[in-house]
């Protein structure tokens, strides 16, 4: 299926890293076990931010609400309603992807700063009506304890599921990237105006991606039902929301695989750092400082470059060096 | 105060599920003028907090083009500065004057060491990155609050003479939300004055317009940017030491007065100061006086309106200087 689409480079790296995944639970300790798969919930999460963000250069300012909005769905089918428990974790990502289609009808009608400032408040409008709205949502409490299915008891159980969803997802994304829609919604980030004048619907395109994006976040949101049991208001906040646009950042936002080692830098130095102290924002802080002046296309995209030294044209991104 | 005990006992039915109840107590409440007038005093004063803070952030966006997520940061710098130098010298005048005039001046100088160590390198990079690195400064600067002050929440008390409340037309309003309602359009004014009247503030100006040109007209465009970052920054720390009397100062704070100031700024239009007074005004009236509506999801109409300004204008109510 990947013939020509993965570049014959990446196949053995990729195959490599698939193998250690699966195997990782035999080796390593149930609490890394844990970080693991927290690891994959937010690389999922960035990977959608980045969909529209570095491939649609769409400024989706507030992408946690997608999130939050697809664990609220999931969490409040378990724990209120009678309906089999599929029903719960099929519905998230349904959901999330609708209010994506929603939210986004209203912002895609502005662009840069100011698709960003919409989208903040109406994201904030959510995440203020999820945290009053005592009655349903638990407000401020959230919801815990969430019953799940028995296949996600212990560790290795939700590290698999996890893993397994985790996987399909980006392979679905990745051919969503490499589609002729990717392509456009890539060439509508390069020069709209041009676009337009060939007759391709910008807004359209955008509010699809958007739509795709909220999708794979509700996904996200899910995964992490399955893994934490609960879910809280601060999951749809806005400082969660730059917190994964700095995940995307961080790894390299014109790289396929970047958000995923920004999630993993992130969450792994929360983890250890905070161990030693109390301080590990202060570390992130300087580690981003650092990156900006030193390796402003991330991570991935700095490794991508001296792996792969071949000429860029000037003020064209790196989208597609992945393939 | 009776007026309080009304507004609880308000508060009280408004969250009983019977809408027949909540209806009929609204209509009493609305047309209770004293429990309006005292929420409007009340979001009044608070409107004047918001515009000083986005007056600073809609400075910087303006002329610099840097969309500062650090800004909240820096008013809770503001804040607990004032904090400190209040708590130092008792609850006197004296200290109340000294931490107006100083936790600003402290914050402005955190803001000149940010600007001329690092974003001065930075400005070429695109909006994403410097939205990066502001973001990054807040992260740093609030974990130095944390070291500084720790995790507690902190509260002074203002001044005596600006203690109690005064009555005014029949109405007892607060002194020191009194003293807000005063000082919020004595900082517009400076600020206007500041820009149409002074060399620096033309300067500012012309190169929040065409930066190249005022570069080409011989002007060190570089201290210009400084001199307006640095600005905003004394903005943010003035909002700061001016809320310390009012509410209880503890990390956090910051997060919900940037994502208001923001939204404050867009609505208002970038960069525009008196488009700042009206985005401030829609967010501390909306507030107060959704809290006599419905008061468990009185947060929300400011966002709302928000959002219909965004859909019915676009780039803001007055012209933005983008």
């Amino acid at each position: 299926m990947f013939k020509g689409i993965v570049g014959s480079r990446w196949r053995l790296p990729i195959a490599a890293v698939s193998a250690a995944l699966i195997f990782a639970p035999l080796i390593i300790p149930v609490f890394w076990i844990y970080i693991l798969t927290l690891i994959f919930v937010t690389a999922l999460l960035a990977i959608s931010l980045n969909l529209v963000l570095g491939y649609g250069g769409i400024y989706q300012f507030h992408h946690a609400v997608f999130y939050g909005i697809g664990a609220y769905t999931t969490a409040l089918i378990l724990t209120k309603t009678s309906l089999p428990m599929w029903v719960g974790f099929g519905a998230g990502p349904l959901v999330a992807a609708a209010s994506g289609l929603i939210i986004g009808w209203f912002c895609v009608r502005l662009t840069k700063l100011y698709f960003g400032m919409l989208q903040i408040s109406l994201g904030s409008l959510v995440w203020i009506i999820v945290s009053r709205a005592y009655s349903i949502t638990g407000g401020d409490n959230g919801i815990h304890d969430i019953p799940v299915p028995t296949l996600l008891g212990s560790s290795n159980g939700v590290y698999y599921f996890t893993l397994i969803i985790f996987m399909v997802s980006l392979v679905v994304m990745y051919l969503i990237v490499k589609s002729p829609f990717g392509c456009t919604l890539q060439a509508t980030r390069d020069n709209p105006q041009r676009c337009e004048a060939v007759g391709i619907n910008v807004r359209r395109h955008q509010l699809a991606a958007i739509g795709i994006a909220a999708f794979f976040a509700g996904v996200a949101g899910v995964l992490f039902v399955g893994l934490e049991r609960s879910v809280f208001p601060g999951l749809l906040f806005w400082v969660f929301s730059l917190e994964v646009f700095v995940m995307c950042l961080l790894g390299g936002w014109f790289t396929f695989a970047g958000p995923i080692v920004g999630a993993a830098v992130v969450v792994a130095l929360r983890t250890s750092v905070s161990i030693y102290t109390d301080y590990w924002t202060l570390v992130l802080g300087v580690i981003l400082i650092l990156l900006i002046f030193f390796l402003p296309e991330g991570v991935m995209g700095f490794l991508l470059k001296r792996l792969e030294p071949r000429p860029i044209e000037e003020g064209r991104p790196l989208a597609d060096v992945a393939g | 105060m009776g007026r309080n005990g009304e507004c609880g006992v308000f508060l009280a039915f408004s969250a009983h599920p019977s809408l027949l109840i909540r209806e009929s107590q609204r209509m009493e409440l609305t047309l209770n003028l004293d429990a309006l007038s005292s929420q409007l005093v009340i979001g009044l004063s608070r409107t004047m907090i918001l515009f000083i803070v986005s007056a600073g952030l809609s400075f910087v966006l303006g002329v610099l083009r840097v969309p500062n997520v650090a800004h909240g940061s820096l008013y809770m710098i503001g804040a607990f500065t004032a904090y400190t130098i209040m708590a130092a010298l008792g609850n006197n005048l004296a200290g109340f004057w000294l931490a107006l005039l100083l936790a600003p001046l402290v914050v402005a100088l955190v803001g000149l060491i940010v600007e001329r160590g690092l974003l001065s390198h930075l400005y070429q990079r695109e909006h994403l990155m410097l939205i990066l690195f502001t973001f990054a400064i807040g992260l740093i600067l609030n974990d130095l609050v944390k070291f500084a002050w720790g995790a507690e929440y902190r509260s002074v008390m203002p001044p005596e003479i600006l203690e109690g409340s005064l009555t005014l037309f029949g109405l007892a309003i607060p002194r020191y939300n009194l003293f807000l309602l005063v000082s919020g359009p004595i900082v517009a004014v400076g600020l206007w004055l500041f820009a149409t009247k002074t060399k620096i503030g033309k300067i500012s100006r012309a190169a929040a317009v065409d930066r190249d040109m005022v570069g080409v007209l011989g002007i060190n465009v570089s201290w210009v940017f400084a001199a307006s970052f640095v600005i905003g920054c004394y903005l943010a720390g003035l909002g700061g030491a001016l809320v310390a009397p009012t509410l209880s100062i503890t990390l956090g704070m910051d997060h919900t007065v940037i994502i208001e100031t923001f939204l404050i700024v867009t609505i208002g239009g970038l960069g525009n100061i008196w488009g700042a007074m009206i985005g401030s005004l829609i967010f501390g009236v909306g507030q107060s006086m959704g809290l006599l509506i419905l008061p468990q999801y009185a947060v929300v109409f400011p966002y709302a309106a928000v959002v219909i300004v965004l859909l019915l204008r676009p780039t803001g109510l007055l012209k933005s200087v983008w």
